[in-house]
C-alpha cells in the first residue's frame, strides 16, 4: 500500500527526470509514450487502489516518507482519503488522456520532449497538491504547479505574447499566494501544527474563535481566488491560452485551476466556524461566475470564449464550495474537467485543422470537415448548457438547488446562478455555431482537415465520461455524496432539495438552458453579426478590467520603481555612498598640509609628542 | 667620589639629546642613522643601569632585544640608504621629499 501510494506521484516524476535527461534523445513520439505511459501507470494505481475505498471497505491511508518540519509539527506525508482518491482519478485520468492528445498535438515542435517533461512536472506536482497530509506539503504543491503553469504558458516563449502571459500569471498567482501564507501563518499561531488532522479536529472542536477564523479563511479565499482566477485576481487565465492548447485543457481548465475549490473544499472545518467568510466565498463565486460569462459571450478567440467560460465555471464551484456544499462543488470540479478538457482540446483540433487560426469569425461551416471533433465538442456543449442528462445538468443543477435551498438572500446568488446558465449556453452555443456551422469564413489557402486519430480518441473518451460522468451523483442515488460524507464529517453539509420544489428547480434551470440556446441560435443562423457596438467592444475588452489593472498596479508599480531606482537610490543611497567618500576626502584635504615630505619636521613632531607626554606625566606627578 | 646611578642617568640624558639633536639638524641620512643608534644606545644605558641597581636581571635581557632589533633595523635601512644613494647621488633627507601630501 505505502510503496503505491508512493508511486502515483513518483512515476510522472520519475518520467519527468527521464524526459529532462533524455528527452531531446528519446525524440518523437518517444518522449510522449514515456510520459503518458506514467501518468496512465498513475491512474491505473490509484485506480486499484480506490476500488477499496468505493467499495466502501477501504480506510483512510497515510504514507510517511521522512521527517520533514518537526519545527512545524509537518512530515512529508501523503494522505489518501475519499477525496485525494478522487482529484487523484480526476488528475491522472484526464491528465492521461491529454497527454495522449499532446503527441499528436506536439507532432513538429522543435521541444517536443521539453513539453512532456514540463507536463509530467505538472502532474508530480498537482498529485503532491492533492495528496498532501498537511498544509506545508499542500503548499509545496500549489507553488509547483504556479511554475509548471508558468513553463507551460510561455513554452513558445519566442513569442513576446506567450513569455507575456507567463509572467502575469506567476505575478499574479503571487499575489493570491501570500494571502496563503499569511493563513498558513496564522493557522500556525493557533494550533501550533501544519497538519491536517490537528487543524481540523482543533477547528471542530472550538479552538479556533470568530475573528481569528473569518481572518484566516478570508486569507485562505485570497488564495483559492489567485490559483482559481476569481475576481478580481482572474486576470491571469485569458491571457494564459498563449500556451499551446492541451496545456489550456489540463492545467487552465481541467485541474490546476479547481485546486483553489479543492482547498476550500479541504479546508472546510475552518470555513464552517466563519460563516461571514463562507458567503464571501459564495459572493466571489455567483459575482465571478456572471461576470466572466458576459465577457465570454463577445470573444472572438475561440481558445479565449473557453478561458472565460472556465472562469464562470470555476465561479459555480466557488459558489458551491461557498454555500458548505462541498460535495457539489467537487462534483461539479469533476463534470467541468470532463467537458471543460473536452471542449478544450476540440478547439485545440480546429486549431490544428485550420492551420493556427483561432478567430471564430474566420471559421464556420467546420461540421462536415470534421465530424468526430463536431459531435464529441457538441455533447460537451449540452453538457455545459446544463442539458439533461448529461454531466453538467446533475452538477449545475445541484449546485443551484442547494443554494436555492438555502434561503434568504442566498436565493439572489441562486439567481445569479440561474443567469449564469442561461449566458453559459448563449456563448457556447454562439461558439458552436460560429465554428461548425453556416458557410465557411476561410482565410485562402486553408484546408480544414479532421485531426489523427491519437488526437480523436482522448476526445472521444472525455465525451463518453461527459455523457456518463454526472451519473455518479443524481438526486435517485447520491452515490457521490455518500462516498464523500467521511471526509466532511466535521462539517454540516448543505443538501439539495427534494421532491416537487426539486423538480421545479431543474426545470426552471434546464428552461434558461434553452432560453439561451435558443437565442443564440436564433442570433447566429443565418449570419454573422458585426459585433462591434459600444456593449460589445466594452465585453470583448473585459470591462477593460485589464487595462485598469495595467494603469493603476502596473503603471503604480512602475512609477514607484522609478522613484525607488531614480530618486531613492541615486540620491539616498547612493547620496549616502558618496557622502562618505567625500566627507573623507574632504578631511583629507585638511589633513593633506601635515604629511610636508621632509623626515627631520615628522622627527620634530615625535620629539615635541614626547615631550609633551613627558610634561603631562610630570603634571600629574608620576604616571 | 662614587658613581651612583644618577650619573648613569645623566650620562643616558646627554646621549639621547644629542641623538635627539642630530636627528632634527643633520640632513644626511647616514648621520641621522647614527644620532638614532646613539638615542637607542642612550636608554640601553639607562636600562643596565636601572637593572644594576634593582639588581634584577630584566634590564639586561631588554637590552638584548633593544640590540637585535636595532641591528635588523640598520640592516634595511642603510641597504635602502645605499640604494638611494646609487639612484640620486645624495642622502640629504631634505631632497627625499616626494611623499609629500
Amino acid at each position: 500500500m505505502d510503496l503505491a501510494l508512493s508511486l502515483i506521484v513518483l512515476l510522472p516524476l520519475i518520467g519527468m527526470l527521464i524526459l529532462f535527461a533524455f528527452g531531446r534523445r528519446i525524440g518523437e513520439p518517444g518522449a510522449g509514450i514515456v510520459a503518458t505511459v506514467a501518468v496512465a501507470g498513475s491512474f491505473v494505481i490509484a485506480l486499484v487502489l480506490a476500488l477499496d475505498l468505493f467499495s466502501g471497505e477501504g480506510s483512510v491511508e497515510t504514507v510517511r516518507w521522512f521527517e520533514w518540519l518537526p519545527a512545524f509539527g509537518v512530515e512529508a506525508e501523503l494522505r489518501w482519503d475519499q477525496l485525494s482518491t478522487l482529484m487523484t482519478l480526476v488528475v491522472t485520468g484526464v491528465g492521461s488522456l491529454i497527454h495522449l492528445y499532446s503527441i499528436g498535438y506536439m507532432h513538429g515542435d522543435a521541444r517536443f520532449g521539453r513539453f512532456f517533461a514540463y507536463l509530467n512536472l505538472f502532474i508530480t506536482s498537482m498529485l503532491i497538491l492533492v495528496l498532501a497530509n498537511n498544509f506545508a506539503l499542500l503548499f509545496v504543491g500549489w507553488e509547483l504547479v504556479g511554475l509548471s503553469s508558468y513553463l507551460l504558458i510561455s513554452f513558445w516563449f519566442e513569442r513576446d505574447t506567450a513569455a507575456a502571459a507567463g509572467k502575469k500569471a506567476f505575478v499574479v498567482n503571487r499575489v493570491g499566494d501570500v494571502g496563503f501564507i499569511v493563513a498558513l501563518m496564522l493557522i500556525f499561531s493557533v494550533f501550533g501544527s501544519l497538519g491536517f488532522d490537528t487543524v481540523f479536529d482543533g477547528a471542530h472542536n472550538g479552538e479556533l474563535t470568530g475573528a481569528m477564523a473569518t481572518a484566516i479563511a478570508l486569507l485562505l479565499l485570497v488564495g483559492a481566488a489567485g490559483k482559481s482566477a476569481q475576481l478580481p485576481l482572474y486576470v491571469w487565465l485569458p491571457d494564459a491560452m498563449e500556451g499551446p492548447t492541451p496545456v489550456s485543457a489540463l492545467i487552465h481548465a481541467a485541474t490546476m485551476v479547481t485546486a483553489g475549490v479543492y482547498m476550500v473544499a479541504r479546508t472546510g472545518a475552518i470555513f464552517e466556524v466563519a460563516p461571514i467568510a463562507a458567503a464571501t466565498v459564495a459572493i466571489v463565486g455567483a459575482a465571478t461566475a456572471l461576470f466572466a460569462a458576459t465577457i465570454a459571450m463577445s470573444q472572438r478567440d475561440i481558445k479565449r470564449v473557453l478561458a472565460y467560460s472556465t472562469i464562470s465555471q470555476l465561479g459555480y464551484m466557488f459558489m458551491a464550495v461557498g454555500a458548505a456544499a462541498y460535495v457539489a462543488g467537487i462534483f461539479h470540479l469533476m463534470t467541468h474537467a470532463f467537458f471543460k478538457a473536452l471542449l478544450f482540446l476540440g478547439a485545440g483540433s480546429v486549431i490544428h485543422g485550420m492551420s493556427d487560426e483561432q478567430d471564430m469569425h474566420k471559421m464556420g461551416g467546420l461540421a462536415k470537415k470534421m465530424p468526430v471533433t463536431f459531435i464529441t465538442m457538441a455533447i460537451a456543449w449540452l453538457a455545459i448548457s446544463g442539458m439533461p442528462p448529461l454531466a453538467g445538468f446533475w452538477s449545475k443543477d445541484e449546485i443551484l438547488g442547494v443554494v436555492f435551498e438555502r434561503g434568504g438572500l442566498w436565493q439572489v446568488l441562486w439567481g445569479v446562478g440561474l443567469a449564469t446558465a442561461l449566458l453559459t449556453a448563449f456563448y457556447m452555443t454562439r461558439m458552436m455555431w460560429l465554428t461548425f456551422f453556416g458557410e465557411p469564413r476561410w482565410d485562402e489557402g486553408i484546408q480544414p482537415h479532421e485531426s489523427p486519430k491519437l488526437m480523436t480518441i482522448p476526445l472521444v473518451v472525455l465525451a463518453g465520461l461527459s455523457v456518463v460522468g454526472g451519473l455518479v451523483n443524481t438526486p435517485f442515488k447520491l452515490t457521490l455524496e455518500h462516498f464523500l460524507e467521511p471526509v466532511f464529517e466535521a462539517v454540516h453539509l448543505a443538501h439539495a432539495p427534494e421532491g416537487s420544489v426539486a423538480w421545479i428547480l431543474a426545470a426552471v434551470s434546464v428552461a434558461a438552458g434553452i432560453i439561451g440556446i435558443g437565442a443564440a441560435i436564433f442570433r447566429y443562423r443565418d449570419r454573422v453579426p458585426a459585433e462591434d457596438g459600444t456593449g460589445w467592444r466594452l465585453l470583448n475588452n473585459g470591462y477593460y478590467i485589464d487595462d485598469m489593472y495595467a494603469g493603476v498596479f502596473a503603471r503604480g508599480g512602475k512609477l514607484g520603481a522609478a522613484w525607488l531606482a531614480f530618486r531613492f537610490d541615486v540620491r539616498g543611497i547612493d547620496g549616502a555612498v558618496e557622502g562618505v567618500g567625500s566627507l573623507t576626502r574632504r578631511v583629507g584635504g585638511w589633513l593633506r598640509p601635515l604629511q610636508t615630505g621632509f623626515v627631520r619636521s615628522y622627527g620634530l613632531a615625535v620629539v615635541a609628542g614626547a615631550v609633551g607626554l613627558l610634561v603631562w606625566f610630570l603634571s600629574r606627578g608620576g604616571l | 667620589m662614587t658613581v651612583t646611578p644618577g650619573w648613569y642617568m645623566a650620562l643616558a640624558a646627554v646621549l639621547f639629546v644629542i641623538g635627539t639633536g642630530g636627528i632634527l639638524l643633520r640632513r644626511n641620512a647616514l648621520v641621522m642613522f647614527m644620532s638614532v643608534e646613539l638615542m637607542l644606545n642612550a636608554v640601553n644605558l639607562t636600562f643596565v643601569a636601572a637593572g644594576r641597581e634593582l639588581n634584577v636581571l630584566d634590564g639586561q635581557v631588554a637590552v638584548f632585544f633593544v640590540m637585535v632589533v636595532a641591528a635588523a633595523e640598520v640592516v634595511v635601512g642603510l641597504a635602502i640608504i645605499v640604494a638611494v644613494f646609487r639612484r640620486r647621488q645624495t642622502a640629504s633627507v631634505d631632497e627625499l621629499s616626494e611623499l609629500r601630501g
